[in-house]
């Protein structure tokens, strides 16, 4: 008997007012899926306005609203809750050999801070004075002035932050106090300690973007002058703050992608990862190194040359524990008897484009170059490469990995990889053009182009539209699966952590007898190696 | 499950009640309210470097006699919630709610006592955004911007506090909290005493910055 069926359980109350972290875990899944295709739709329609020049096709003010909704519901409803909050939320207390999280009721509770947020965004593109228009990044002054609907939008987002910073308080918890007996924590799935670090950043650094966006509320309802140059305020605090929390908060989005491609790759490699303590420790490292260097957004805002310099090293810096994680599982691969399944091939992929949005950033880290490409498309191909290419390719990789544990069903392989032929070209055409482009000159944000751009505008537009029609492929043959798939076995991929050993789909309270553990996890020959 | 001891997940969740996890969980949120604040006070930091003749004439409007005496009330509130504490450990049921009621008194004359401090400060036309401050320098004009921002979220904190101690009175009526089972208690009382010590710290900030 799996939670899905266990005890009769059906129809939409069942799921709505389940504390059961599986089910809650799947609500995430179902919400993000469908926020992530308005948030693609609103991306096409952004490349179908750069094809042409000079008559476009949506009005300059429509575009704004484009890039700004694009942006707050990609960054703050699909790849910052995505990974924590849909196979956190699923397999961390599997991983752990837990029943549940720590705080049952605050995790229901959480998700639905996490659809009244999403709610709240959405009711601000048809409410007020038009959708908000300011990029997701709210900068002040502009975001005091304008017209548009922007209290709203940003009170949404402070819902979707109070969200967060539960989910994060129930993991660290759930790891401090339900670890199964004898895990140790250098026993902990490393997927567990990528998990860990998140959680810690969700903690510590959500409650400022809080603050900051309660304060753009006072500044245009109140008009407490804070932030407003005319009253004496300081928009570069504003920066500040915001990029305080929006910094580690890229780290919220990619260290729990790099937990779920470490749990990948030595299935893959059928060998056991190289580096335990180096991935684990890295994953801490980030999660403290990245709330030092918030600075390198703000190199031309008029910062002290001392102040950009010194985060121009922080920044260099932080690319050291990023750079561990790579070579430690390229190291993994290295003699591995490597079996490329969709999963594998996903989070290949992943190193790939991480590497070159990784490589991209610290170009920018440069601040000679930094100053050239500011508030440029290199920079959106940069993010793109880092956040879609890392955190994207590491959601669909940990979604083909556990698809079959957590819903009972088999997904058609080859389609998956046929899918991820048009995914891959696209991407590059897409993004890379960016990169291209914008080395070029081409500015963000703006709603047409110079001439000069135009066939790099086209090339990306229709690299775009691949892309597009690649996720619809992906999710497509994972939707039918969920209807029509055969059923799963146990262990399709030959995994050594303990989702693998109960059954699929995993039983309601995941473990009938809590398991002792007696050795460290990714021992895929235990003979061989005593 | 194929086990006839399967028991009904509600029970199952009774039998594992986690306090030290309930408590750790407690301390992390009360870290969160900390950096909440903590933005304020960043900001605070950066604009009294920058203007601190202003902020210094400023806080010679804000009434001492009221800030103090509010100082004096949240903190007496807190030892009351700790004697609540102390009697429900020690099976004292009257006593404890005795305590929280005197708790959540002191609490709303608190919040009585904002009341008339900013009709006072209204009254005299400081507040955001007001002709009169607006004729004020920047430096004013910031400070009154973070005092209100400040206090105002500090007053719904106290607020919410309130609330949650209002709760804690029901459950210790109905002896839902009892000196077997009074971690909730205990975790209300953490943020009480949170409320309280940002109070410490917006005193001198603000009302002894003169």
């Amino acid at each position: 008997m799996s939670y899905l069926t266990e005890g009769g359980r059906k129809g939409i109350r069942s799921w709505i007012l389940s504390t059961d972290h599986k089910r809650i875990g799947i609500l995430y899944l179902a919400t993000m899926v469908f926020l992530f295709f308005i948030a693609v739709t609103i991306g096409v329609l952004m490349r179908i306005e750069q094809l042409t020049t000079g008559h476009p096709l949506f009005a300059p003010q429509t575009y704004n609203a484009f890039f700004t909704v694009h942006g707050v519901i990609m960054i703050f409803m699909f790849v910052l809750p995505g990974l924590p909050a849909v196979f956190g939320n699923f397999f961390l207390p599997i991983m752990l050999g837990a029943k549940d999280v720590s705080f049952p009721r605050l995790n229901l509770m959480s998700w639905y801070f996490f659809i009244a947020g999403a709610s709240i965004v959405v009711a601000s593109l048809f409410t007020g004075k038009g959708p908000p228009d300011t990029g997701w990044t709210f900068y002040a002054p502009f975001s005091l002035e304008t017209g548009t609907n922007v209290s709203l939008g940003v009170f949404g987002a402070f819902v979707l932050g109070l969200s967060s910073i539960l989910t994060g308080l129930n993991f660290i918890t759930t790891i401090h106090r339900l670890r199964a007996p004898g895990m140790t924590w250098h026993r902990m799935p490393l997927f567990a300690w990528s998990v860990y670090g998140t959680a810690w950043i969700q903690v510590l650094a959500t409650p400022i973007i809080g603050i900051t966006l309660l304060l753009v509320i006072a500044e245009r309802v109140f008009g407490i002058g804070v932030f407003d140059p005319a009253k004496g305020g300081d928009p570069v605090l504003y920066q500040h703050l915001f990029w305080i929390y929006s910094h580690p908060a890229v780290y919220i989005m990619i260290l729990p992608a790099m937990g779920a491609i470490t749990e990948i790759i030595p299935t893959f490699a059928h060998k056991t990862i190289f580096g335990y303590r180096a991935i684990a420790y890295s994953s801490l490292a980030i999660a403290f190194l990245g709330s030092l260097v918030w600075g390198h957004h703000m190199f031309t805002s008029g910062m002290s040359e001392m102040a950009n310099l010194i985060f121009s090293l922080l920044t260099f810096i932080v690319a050291v524990p990023s750079a561990i994680k790579v070579f430690n599982w390229t190291a993994t691969l290295h003699k591995g008897s490597i079996e490329v399944k969709p999963p594998m091939l996903f989070a290949l992929t992943f190193i790939f484009l991480f590497a070159i949005g990784g490589l991209t950033g610290l170009m920018q880290g440069a601040l000679a170059i930094n100053v050239q490409v500011h508030d440029t498309y290199f920079i959106v191909g940069h993010f793109h490469y880092v956040m879609f290419g890392g955190t994207g390719m590491g959601f669909f990789a940990a979604l083909l990995y556990w698809f079959p544990k957590m819903f009972g069903k088999t997904y058609n392989q080859k389609i998956a990889v046929l899918a991820w032929v048009p995914i891959f070209i696209g991407f590059n055409m897409l993004y890379f053009g960016m990169l291209v482009l914008g080395y070029m000159g081409m500015p963000r944000r703006y709603f047409t182009h110079l001439p000069q751009y135009h066939t790099g505008q086209i090339i990306a537009s229709i690299g775009g539209f691949i892309l597009a029609a690649g996720l619809v492929m992906f999710f497509a043959n994972l939707i039918v699966a969920l209807f029509k798939g055969k059923k799963a076995e146990q262990n399709p991929w030959g995994g050594v952590t303990l989702e693998w050993q109960i059954s699929t789909p995993p039983p309601l309270e995941n473990f009938s007898v809590i398991p002792e553990i007696k050795d460290r996890p990714y021992v895929f020959n235990p003979e061989a190696t005593r | 499950m194929s086990s006839p001891a399967a028991t009904p997940p509600l029970v199952h969740r009774e039998s594992h009640k986690d306090y030290e996890g309930s408590k750790l969980g407690m301390w992390l949120f009360l870290f969160t309210e900390i950096i909440l604040f903590g933005g304020l006070f960043i900001l605070y930091s950066a604009y009294r470097a920058r203007y601190p003749l202003e902020f210094h004439e400023a806080g010679q409007h804000l009434n001492v006699v009221i800030g103090v005496a509010n100082t004096i009330i949240l903190l007496t509130s807190s030892l009351t919630v700790a004697f609540a504490i102390t009697a429900i450990q020690k099976g004292a049921r009257t006593i404890c709610l005795c305590c929280l009621s005197a708790t959540i008194v002191l609490g709303a004359a608190f919040l009585v006592n904002k009341y008339i401090e900013w009709s006072g400060e209204i009254g005299h036309g400081l507040y955001p955004n007001s002709p009169v401050l607006m004729q004020r320098p920047h430096g004013d004009q910031i400070f009154f911007g973070l005092y209100y921002s400040m206090t105002g979220l500090h007053g719904l904190h106290v607020f919410a506090g309130i609330a949650v101690l209002s709760i804690m009175l029901g459950l210790v009526a109905g002896k839902r909290i009892t000196s077997a089972d009074f971690s909730k208690l205990e975790n209300g009382g953490l943020y009480w005493h949170l409320v309280d010590v940002i109070w410490i710290f917006l005193l001198p900030l603000f009302y002894l910055a003169a």
